[in-house]
């Protein structure tokens, strides 16, 4: 019989009972919980008299909504009026019923994705959920991790169970060695570039090889945070030593003999050699150069030194369709280079990339230099109140200051802009979150995705260029 | 949850592939608090011309002439046709409750995303995978006659057109169970409140870090 991939292992381990027809009830050790997906669950929990399993296994902050300047004022402050009812009624909630909340003004308080595993919230082995999409940033660690509707927020909150059907497993293994200036990020927008936003549709994709294996926790998150973008709910990588030593001594992580039993327990955490995968996807590290994305999907992708694409060039007539209808949305044309695109914002945040490696990467970029006169905004969004704490603590505030980029308080931001962070009509944005789509980043707003060194790199020059030749500068 | 039977309606076709999520209820509508009212803004920034705002009366708002649900011929359009990977991004709920308050009640597509699909179910909407040449001929048809209607038979799993062709579909027996009861969830899965505790009695055993871990 061949072995059991990581995915096999962590469903088996998490399974209630399962039905004739292939759906089962799987246990939920970790739900994280915001103010944009939660308000009708709880809604729905007091209707029908019904109340949460187990108090413990759930985690909330608001990050979706909250301003990302001053906050001395409090919620009372928010401006937006419905922003503002959103957050005090996830307050409100956690209150009632019990749950523990990083409130916005608490120093932890920050984007789901980063507060769960910075907490030690997140384990590996666990099962985390939470009601968004980016919920697969957590299979960085080994952990069986998705987004769920709100509907099943309700039904976690109710019975600490999902119904779910097992998915198919599928391995992305890249191998070989990152050049320098090339980061997880790239990487990340390379396989989905190669296997398409629908690619890894119904499956659970594992990403391996000796390229992940090199790459950093903080790395590894942004791969995985990505995974939703090739059409996969969750995306995992294997335990290694890195993983365990990242959970050394987090607040909720177990300690003592506890912690002894557990590292034994997380050792298991890898695919057995003679797994089997529905899919299997090789790609060569050395082949993947700084990317940016042209179009509205995350699949538009391009290297740095590439032209944007020529529908006419293309054979499929949907797609052709596709990329006629996105060049005419981001304002572009067909052979144009991608260095020639000229910026009017840059956002480096997000739950993709603002975690302390991210910014290092960021500030490393634009220290000593200045960000082009030309760009209306570069915004830099800690993900979470520790994160900004660490950086202010290296200083990297001052170097993003000094530089002209703006430092701000924690949450999702101009990502998918709920608070005022956004772009307005036609400007063009490097941005380092995760999703292009018309609109996302504010109404005709045009969203290019890069990396962190990336996008410092095009706010010192005022539109893109391939952040390797900054560096050897 | 409301029962999904049988349904039969005017279609609408949304020739684009890759539809997601933001394009079916953009950002600013998720502040809501409530599950209802999302119709008017179902595909706001293709429908409209200008900005939309949450709490805002969309009745005097410009309409984009070209945008399929604007034309007279689909007014009243029940059943969605679309391209492939629709619904991918975020896992919004709000999409397919604004697919259900605007009059959806069945949406047909060669793929769909996975959260989205999942989250149709929640909701007593109906997501149909037909393969792309049966939705190709589907907006051949739908766009050669005015007030194409299609039937949808969840009991049977077939799509019926005006012609009496039928497409055979796909579902899980037990969501198809789900819909056809319009049964509850949650209500379901606290039937096996048994098996969820023995579960957690085996789990602590095993890996007790995983319980009582989360708490000020």
């Amino acid at each position: 019989m061949a072995g059991k991939t990581l995915y096999d292992k962590l469903w088996d381990a998490h399974l209630v009972r399962e039905n004739e027809d292939g759906s089962a009830l799987i246990y939920i050790d970790r739900q994280i919980l915001h103010e944009v997906t939660s308000p009708q669950a709880f809604e729905g929990l007091r209707l029908a008299g019904r109340k949460p399993w187990r108090i413990d296994a759930n985690l909330a902050t608001p990050d979706h909504n909250v301003p990302t300047t001053a906050r001395a004022g409090g919620v009372d402050e928010i401006a937006d009026p419905v922003s503002r009812i959103q957050v005090k009624t996830l307050d409100a909630n956690c209150d009632d019923f019990g749950i523990v909340e990083f409130k916005m003004n608490d120093a932890r308080q920050g984007i789901v994705h980063v507060v769960g595993p910075e907490q030690g919230m997140t384990l590996p082995g666990s099962t985390v959920v939470c009601g968004d999409s980016h919920t697969s940033t957590h299979g960085a660690f080994g952990a069986l991790a998705h987004g769920i509707g709100t509907s099943e927020v309700e039904h976690v909150l109710a019975t600490q169970c999902l119904i779910a059907k097992k998915m198919k497993n599928m391995l992305v293994r890249v191998d070989g060695e990152l050049g320098p200036g090339v980061t997880a990020k790239d990487v990340v927008l390379h396989i989905i570039g190669v296997i398409g936003t629908a690619g890894g549709t119904g499956c659970a994709i594992e990403f391996g090889g000796s390229a992940i294996r090199s790459i950093s926790m903080e790395g590894r998150m942004t791969i995985c945070n990505m995974a939703i973008e090739a059409g996969a709910r969750v995306g995992l990588v294997a335990v290694d030593d890195k993983t365990i030593e990242y959970f050394k001594d987090r607040p909720f992580s177990p300690k003592g003999e506890q912690w002894e039993r557990a590292v034994e327990a997380w050792k298991e955490l890898v695919s057995d050699e003679d797994a089997q995968f529905d899919h299997v996807v090789e790609i060569c590290a050395e082949d993947i150069k700084p990317q940016v994305t042209w179009g509205t999907s995350p699949e538009m992708v391009v290297p740095v030194d590439a032209t944007v694409p020529n529908p006419e060039r293309e054979a499929d007539p949907v797609k052709a369709e596709g990329i006629r209808r996105a060049l005419q949305y981001m304002g572009l044309s067909a052979d144009q280079k991608i260095t020639d695109i000229r910026l009017d914002r840059v956002f480096i945040g997000s739950c993709t990339n603002s975690r302390i490696e991210d910014l290092r990467a960021a500030a490393e970029v634009v220290k000593g230099r200045k960000v082009a006169p030309t760009l209306k905004q570069a915004l830099v969004v800690p993900g979470s109140g520790l994160v900004k704490a660490q950086a202010e603590q290296e200083g990297l505030d001052k170097i993003f200051i000094e530089a002209g980029l703006e430092w701000r308080e924690p949450g999702c931001s101009m990502c998918l802009a709920m608070n005022p962070d956004k772009l307005g009509q036609g400007e063009h944005c490097a941005s380092t979150s995760n999703r292009n789509f018309e609109g996302r980043q504010g109404f005709g707003g045009r969203t290019h995705l890069v990396s962190p060194a990336m996008a410092a790199a095009a706010a010192i020059a005022g539109h893109f260029v391939d952040v390797r030749e900054m560096m050897n500068q | 949850m409301r029962k999904f039977t049988q349904h039969t309606g005017i279609v609408a076709p949304l020739d684009r592939a890759n539809v997601d999520t933001d394009m079916i209820i953009p950002k600013q509508f998720l502040k809501s608090i409530k599950r209802a009212g999302f119709g008017p803004n179902l595909f706001d920034e293709l429908r409209y011309l200008d900005e939309g705002q949450p709490d805002q009366d969309c009745s005097g708002r410009p309409l984009n002439p070209d945008f399929v649900l604007n034309q007279p011929r689909y007014a009243g359009a029940s059943v969605l046709l679309a391209r492939k990977n629709f619904g991918c991004g975020s896992s919004r709920e709000h999409a397919p409750w604004a697919l259900d308050d605007y009059g959806f009640r069945a949406i047909i597509a060669p793929s769909f995303a996975d959260i989205f699909y999942n989250n149709c179910f929640k909701n007593g909407l109906l997501p149909i995978v037909l393969s792309e040449a049966q939705v190709d001929q589907l907006f051949q048809e739908v766009e050669a006659a005015e007030g194409y209607q299609l039937t949808v038979d969840l009991e049977r799993q077939v799509v019926v057109t005006p012609s009496g062709e039928a497409f055979a579909f796909e579902v899980d027996g037990f969501r198809k169970h789900c819909l056809l009861e319009g049964l509850d969830d949650i209500g379901l899965t606290l039937q096996h409140a048994d098996a969820i505790k023995a579960y957690e009695a085996r789990r602590r055993q095993e890996a007790p870090w995983l319980f009582d871990a989360i708490h000020n």
